[in-house]
């Protein structure tokens, strides 16, 4: 693949997480400029300054939060400052929760949806608008497959992560004609905080081999990306399965 | 943070322990688990590749650091790096080589974090001339038990400072280091080697070159005894200038793709250098070299890092096969040591295998550092009956010399010969006390050697000098 994201102005969302910092690193060596968003903004700091050691890249960072909606417009506007323009917005924001306090106690469950749905549909909203004015521009979002079906061991991400990819699709379709390019993402298992340990049966992906995988689909103006690849067989026969047998499923 | 229960081990392969592993991947994290150490212990593990029981902890949570990897400024006027303790060599050299900055010091192996090449204050082919890794580590920034970000240089916290270098992880979770890296012209090695036909010669070899070569280590064979004793292959180096170079290389004089194999003259194949091959050791090396001397060009990998190219080399390690010892013998006495040594090795190591020496020059600070001016000899041990009694025969001529084991490739010192071969150990266990009185910071290593802070002892020992 040749580096095509060399010299794009791209701001992360969520740029601490370990897929997100894997994204940056493969971005960065390509030559992109980037705007590390993270609410622990030391962190997106600490990866920032990585980056323009290890590649040269012109790097900065600022706060993110999910849940502060009046401050998405001006973030978008703060990464424009700073680099001048804004190609891509890259969303890696959201966390797993915890499914049993999720069920016990709502407000955890409303924290998780405004993570990973709310917040993300909030600055998508601004980013959205903004690149359908340029009429070019592209936004990759991360998803998960935990979104392709309810299941009872994690049902409240994973509807805030369905809901996620149904926004995703429709701004797909509103912006397509305009030029503007919308990836979804679903990784599967990778090695990150959110799985270290979790991963049992599958083989876990590296997040820089999925970092790579996000990159040449964004190349190629794919619109939904399962990752590691074999997952989208996966999720297929899992939508496959009756819900009337589903229900009954230990899943 | 979620905490997954593997088998962990060393990479001599023994012992292999169950462990409960945490990786963070922001420092907050680390924080954390410092925070909610409780009475629990936490063993700080880099890239895992000390030999024995030093990253292990079977009865707290170990706590991978690979993920806290981020380099976090460099001075290219003076090649300062700041950086955080899990970046390794091998990460260091892919991005500094090729503009012109090489390790100031390094291990026999590029896969090692920064923070552990300072946790045992590593040493390379120029100790001779520059000393330890911590020679170039201006400061540190450690992680105390109290939660506590203290910053450590030579001046400021210097108690820490020298308890901290070669202090084994137990003074606390090391999250940054400033480095200092070396200027270099080329990515290429000029290279002198030398057959040396006894242990006086190859000794005499030393003496003779080490002025005009930084880099310098002699392979002994092992099978050589009587008169042959200390047979070698003794090899110098020094970074090559541009105009040594031949057209070809001089249009990138600092290309480094250390994936690929450079094929030069002395570039043996990768099995040979495998211990269990050295029983051709002779003729692989030895005789395949028909003159007194030779010089060469080589790569950076192949001169520093020879066995990195074949992989899991250490699958040879373990209860089958080998184990890794490493001791140093003070100069005065160093020539007598070294005879006693190669003697006992040669007539109780019932396998062959090869030894490799080393000079070292002036110690560091560091209060448990292993090097000390003399000869350093490192050995592949067969393990089998007699394994006990060539350690503790070894560990016996080493103290007997004044010298002493190293931490990082040991597994079966005992606390009454580890004290005896580390004096300063008093000064470290008081220190460690100051700041980390209950112990947090722990290891199998640690509670085998008794590492440890203890305030009965202390007390039992101010009674006894009143």
């Amino acid at each position: 693949m040749p580096d095509t994201m060399n010299d794009r102005a791209v701001l992360i969302a969520g740029a601490t997480s370990g897929i997100a910092r894997a994204l940056a690193t493969e971005l960065a060596r390509q030559g992109a400029r980037l705007y590390l968003t993270a609410r622990d903004v030391e962190e997106a700091e600490r990866i920032g300054r990585d980056l323009h050691v290890r590649y040269g890249a012109e790097v900065s960072w600022d706060h993110f939060e999910a849940e502060d909606y009046d401050a998405h417009a001006l973030l978008l506007q703060g990464a424009k400052l700073a680099m001048g323009r804004l190609d891509g917005v890259i969303v890696a924001a959201g966390h797993l929760g915890d499914q049993a306090r999720a069920q016990a106690n709502f407000d955890h469950a409303r924290r998780s949806i405004n993570a990973n749905f709310t917040g993300v549909a909030s600055l998508l909203t601004h980013a959205a608008n903004l690149f359908e004015q340029q009429g070019e521009g592209f936004i990759v979002a991360l998803s998960s497959v935990a979104g392709d079906r309810g299941r009872q061991s994690n049902y409240v991400y994973g509807a805030a992560k369905g809901a996620l990819s149904l926004f995703l699709q429709g701004l797909r379709n509103r912006l397509a004609p305009k030029g503007v390019h919308v990836l979804t993402v679903k990784p599967g298992f990778v090695d990150t905080r959110m799985t270290f340990g979790k991963a049992g049966l599958f083989l876990v992906a590296q997040p820089e081999a999925v970092a790579r995988d996000v990159l040449r689909a964004l190349g190629r103006r794919k619109d939904v990306l399962y990752t590691p690849g074999f997952w989208r067989w996966i999720m297929r026969a899992v939508r496959a399965i009756p819900e009337s047998r589903f229900k009954r499923m230990a899943m | 943070m979620a905490i997954v229960e593997r088998k962990l081990s060393g990479w001599g392969r023994y012992p292999v322990v169950q462990s409960r592993v945490q990786r963070p991947e922001r420092l907050s994290a680390l924080q954390e688990l410092v925070a909610r150490a409780g009475t629990g212990s936490l063993t700080a593990r880099g890239a895992g590749r000390s030999y024995g029981d030093a990253a292990l902890n079977s009865k707290g949570t170990t706590v991978l650091m690979g993920r806290l990897n981020r380099m976090l400024a460099f001075d290219e006027k003076t090649g300062l790096l700041r950086c955080e303790a899990g970046v390794t060599l091998e990460e260091i050299l892919a991005v500094f080589v090729p503009r012109g900055w090489f390790l100031p010091v390094t291990p026999g192996t590029k896969h090692v974090t920064v923070g552990g090449a300072i946790a045992f204050d590593v040493h390379g082919k120029n100790h001779h001339c520059d000393g330890a890794f911590s020679s170039f580590v201006s400061g540190l920034k450690l992680l105390t038990a109290s939660g506590e970000i203290v910053a450590c240089t030579r001046s400021r916290n210097a108690n820490l400072f020298r308890a901290t270098v070669g202090g084994a992880g137990l003074t606390g979770f090391i999250t940054e280091a400033a480095v200092t890296l070396r200027r270099i012209e080329t990515s290429r090695i000029h290279l002198r080697r030398f057959k040396a036909q006894d242990l006086d010669d190859a000794l005499s070899l030393f003496d003779e070159h080490e002025a005009s070569y930084p880099y310098s280590v002699a392979w002994i064979d092992c099978l050589a005894r009587g008169k042959a004793l200390g047979r070698s292959l003794v090899m110098f180096g020094r970074h090559a200038r541009r105009g040594e170079l031949d057209a070809r290389l001089r249009d990138d004089p600092l290309g480094y793709a250390p994936g690929t194999r450079f094929s030069v003259p002395f570039n043996l194949p990768g099995f040979a250098l495998h211990p269990l091959a050295v029983k051709s050791f002779n003729a692989f090396y030895y005789a395949r070299q028909r003159t007194r001397e030779m010089t060469a060009i080589t790569d950076l990998d192949p001169f520093f890092y020879p066995l990195d190219a074949i992989g899991q080399w250490n699958k040879l390690y373990g209860r089958r096969g080998f184990i890794q010892y490493q001791a140093v013998f003070p100069a005065a006495t160093g020539r007598k040591a070294l005879v006693e040594a190669l003697n006992l090795t040669s007539r109780r190591g019932k396998g062959s295998f090869l030894a490799v020496l080393k000079r070292f020059g002036a110690a560091s600070e560091g209060l448990l550092s292993f090097p000390l001016p003399g000869y350093t000899l490192a050995l592949d041990v067969p393990v089998g009956r007699g394994l006990h009694v060539l350690i503790e025969g070894l560990n016996r001529i080493a103290l007997a010399h004044g010298g002493r084991a190293y931490l990082a490739k040991d597994a079966y010192l005992t606390p009454d010969i580890f004290r005896e071969m580390y004096p300063a150990l008093p000064d470290f266990l008081e220190i460690k006390g100051a700041h980390d009185e209950g112990n947090i910071f722990s290891s199998m290593l640690a509670r085998r050697l008794q590492l440890h802070h203890d305030p009965e002892l202390k007390a039992a020992e101010v009674t006894v000098h009143a």
